[in-house]
């Protein structure tokens, strides 16, 4: 898209030049410093970061996916992030939102990655198809996996945008007919931070960018390569609802008194308890609502192959290898109630075979008793 | 083969911190399974009241991790006595490597398990602490247990403050997430269930068939053995 352009704007400049004032601007950096979770002081350095440092060229990829990150992304509630990080400035190619098409778009890629060679972040949308050579998604005649390795060879970091790009998603769900595979299993050489989440928030992953605009860095990650900012925390330990678990005050279904007063959504599949996310303090579409809040359980959608993580509307997961109806509780009653008939089993048949050892027993016991008063 | 009296004399064989241990264990596994049970499939209890007067289901965890903390630590105290305490408690008896081991496991899976009558029987073959196919499940159970602890703790780790239940917060990643953690910590209960119920039984047999005390060796430590079994040690050592 700009990479004609001759002088490099700064992203301020880029910022003012578009019509927004420098008050804007401010407001910007302190909203984005309040998600990345920093204190004040931190607002100026992103403020000065952006003022000093020319675009960041950002190569956006898409792969097996369903462009619902991309989508998330226009829709953080900042103008300025859509506008600026995301039309004028940043992203060199995103086959989505470019004006190029075909051989243009392929080209002005091309020059991103010549010119910018370690330089530029690739922003990677959807799993890679490992099966059948990877035919199953392929883009300007080459595959994804081909294009990957090329994009990620020059690039200084990968974001892997949503649950496709960081665990698979729902093409990797079993039985994974195309071989979807997550990218930071085929990129290994490269510092990979994973923004997990059908799609991810788009306040997050506005915080990832201008975090490495502003810090020239990845920002921290956990154990699972996820941005600590956004991910330390289950949805259940934000959740408004809390108080009705801890008061054990549950819906039974979905259309009962519970559910009308808005009570905890554990026992109709919640999957709050085993997810890592900011729904519950961010929250989607401008902060207006999210999942919970609209009384539908979380499910779960940026924990790893969530699709394979159990039934969406029952709270205890089908125990593999035994049936659609059997869940870890009805397969354990089973097996203990065989284990106590077993134990029943055994008692009679001792009382059988040990009849004799038994007795010889009983009787010595018998003739001590007559010698004792 | 000496004629069998039906004399015996008293042998003094779980100490008492294994008998604490044992109890302790006992209590806080029903807590964590009545406690666990719950927090899996709560019921509707009180659910036409108000969330301002009622803490039960907070309360109901609080239980099942003080609980698991209670538990833990008493696991720890009885690896320490294991290496403390008398021949009875101690570690190696866990492990099935020696030659008389495995023979004691042999017989007792004849004898106590398939129910054979068995004809030659010698003093070798009649345990005083744990025979050797018990001591074998209390190492499984050992392993088990482990499992659930590490699964327990790893769950408990995002909200403590605390170092030790950090420790285990590397078990999640391992295996991908919270869901199949908490799937595992599940399974595993149903394990620790049905541990309990064989184990329970068969020390009912024992004491049923044997009449050495065994269920309450528990309660005041002693066993008794045969007095022929006494002598010979006693030729032997003169
Ligand atoms: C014999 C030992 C134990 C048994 C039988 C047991 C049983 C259970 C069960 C059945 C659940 C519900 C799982 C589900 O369906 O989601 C549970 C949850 C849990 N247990 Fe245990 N548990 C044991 C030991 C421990 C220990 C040692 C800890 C460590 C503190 C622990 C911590 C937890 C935690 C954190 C949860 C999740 C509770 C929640 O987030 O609401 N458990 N346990
Ligand atoms: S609705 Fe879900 S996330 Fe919220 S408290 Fe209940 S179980 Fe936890």
């Amino acid at each position: 898209m700009s990479t004609t352009e001759k002088k490099q704007d700064t992203y301020y400049e880029s910022i003012i030049k578009n019509g927004f004032s420098r008050r804007d601007f401010i407001k910007f950096t302190a909203f984005m410093a309040a998600y990345l979770g920093y204190e004040t002081s931190a607002v100026a350095q992103i403020a000065t970061a952006l003022k000093t440092t020319p675009r960041l060229p950002i190569i956006w990829e898409h792969y097996q996916e369903c462009t619902c990150c991309s989508e998330s992304f226009i829709r953080t509630n900042h103008p300025i992030v859509a506008d600026i990080i995301l039309d004028k400035v940043s992203l060199d190619y995103t086959l989505t939102l470019m004006a190029a098409s075909g051989h243009q778009a392929e080209a002005a890629k091309k020059a991103t990655m010549d010119k910018y060679k370690g330089e530029y972040i690739l922003a990677v949308e959807g799993s890679v198809p490992m099966g059948e050579d990877g035919i199953y998604c392929c883009i300007a005649g080459k595959t994804a996996l081909q294009q990957l390795q090329e994009a990620a060879a020059g690039a200084k970091a990968i974001i892997a945008w949503g649950s496709c790009a960081s665990s698979g998603c729902v093409q990797s769900a079993k039985p994974n007919p195309t071989g979807a595979t997550p990218i930071h299993k085929i990129i290994t050489d490269k510092p990979i931070i994973r923004v997990p989440g059908c799609p991810p928030i788009g306040e997050v992953m506005a915080g990832v960018i201008v975090h490495v605009i502003a810090f020239g860095k990845l920002p921290e990650l956990d154990r699972q390569g996820r941005p600590k900012a956004f991910y330390a925390k289950r949805v259940h330990d934000s959740c408004y609802r809390r108080p009705y678990f801890d008061a054990g005050l549950f819906v039974e279904e979905f259309d009962d008194e519970s559910a009308k007063k808005g009570h905890c959504l554990y026992k109709v599949g919640c999957k709050g308890p085993v997810t890592y996310n900011s729904c519950g303090s961010i929250k989607w579409n401008n902060g207006v609502s999210y999942p919970i809040q609209s009384g539908h359980g979380c499910f779960g959608c940026s924990e790893d192959n969530f699709w394979d993580n159990g039934p969406i509307y029952e709270r205890l997961t089908n125990v593999p290898g035994f049936g659609i109806e059997a869940n870890a509780d009805k397969v354990g009653m089973v097996a203990a109630g065989v284990v106590a008939g077993a134990a029943a089993g055994h008692a009679i048949a001792s009382t059988m075979s040990k009849r004799k050892e038994h007795k010889g027993r009983v009787d010595s016991g018998k003739d001590i008793e007559k010698q004792v008063d | 083969m000496t004629t069998i009296s039906h004399e015996y004399k008293r042998v003094f064989v779980w100490e008492v911190p294994v008998r604490i241990f044992h109890w302790v264990n006992f209590i806080a596994i029903i807590a964590l399974i009545a406690t666990g049970i719950l927090i899996g499939n709560p019921p509707a209890l009180m659910s036409g009241a108000e969330a301002t007067n009622q803490y039960w289901f907070g309360i109901n965890r609080f239980i099942h991790f003080a609980a698991g903390y209670i538990f833990t630590l008493n696991l720890v105290y009885r690896v320490f006595w294991s290496f403390m305490g008398n021949k009875y408690a101690n570690w190696k008896v866990f492990f099935p490597f020696s030659k008389k081991r495995r023979k004691n496991m042999s017989h007792v899976l004849k004898s106590d398990i398939l129910l054979q009558n068995l004809k030659n029987s010698s003093f070798s073959n009649i345990s005083v602490g744990h025979n050797a196919v018990a001591s074998f499940s209390y190492l499984i159970f050992f392993i088990l247990i482990l499992l659930q602890i590490a699964t327990g703790f790893a769950l408990y780790a995002d909200n403590a403050t605390w170092w030790f239940p950090k420790l285990f917060a590397w078990v999640i990643p391992l295996f991908g997430g919270d869901a199949l953690v908490r799937l595992m910590h599940h399974i595993i209960m149903w394990f620790v269930i049905i541990f309990s119920i064989v184990h329970i039984y068969l020390v009912m047999y024992h004491d049923w068939l044997e009449g050495r005390g065994e269920v309450s060796s528990m309660f005041g430590g002693f066993k008794f053995v045969r007095k022929e079994r006494v002598d010979i040690k006693k030729e032997l050592n003169d």
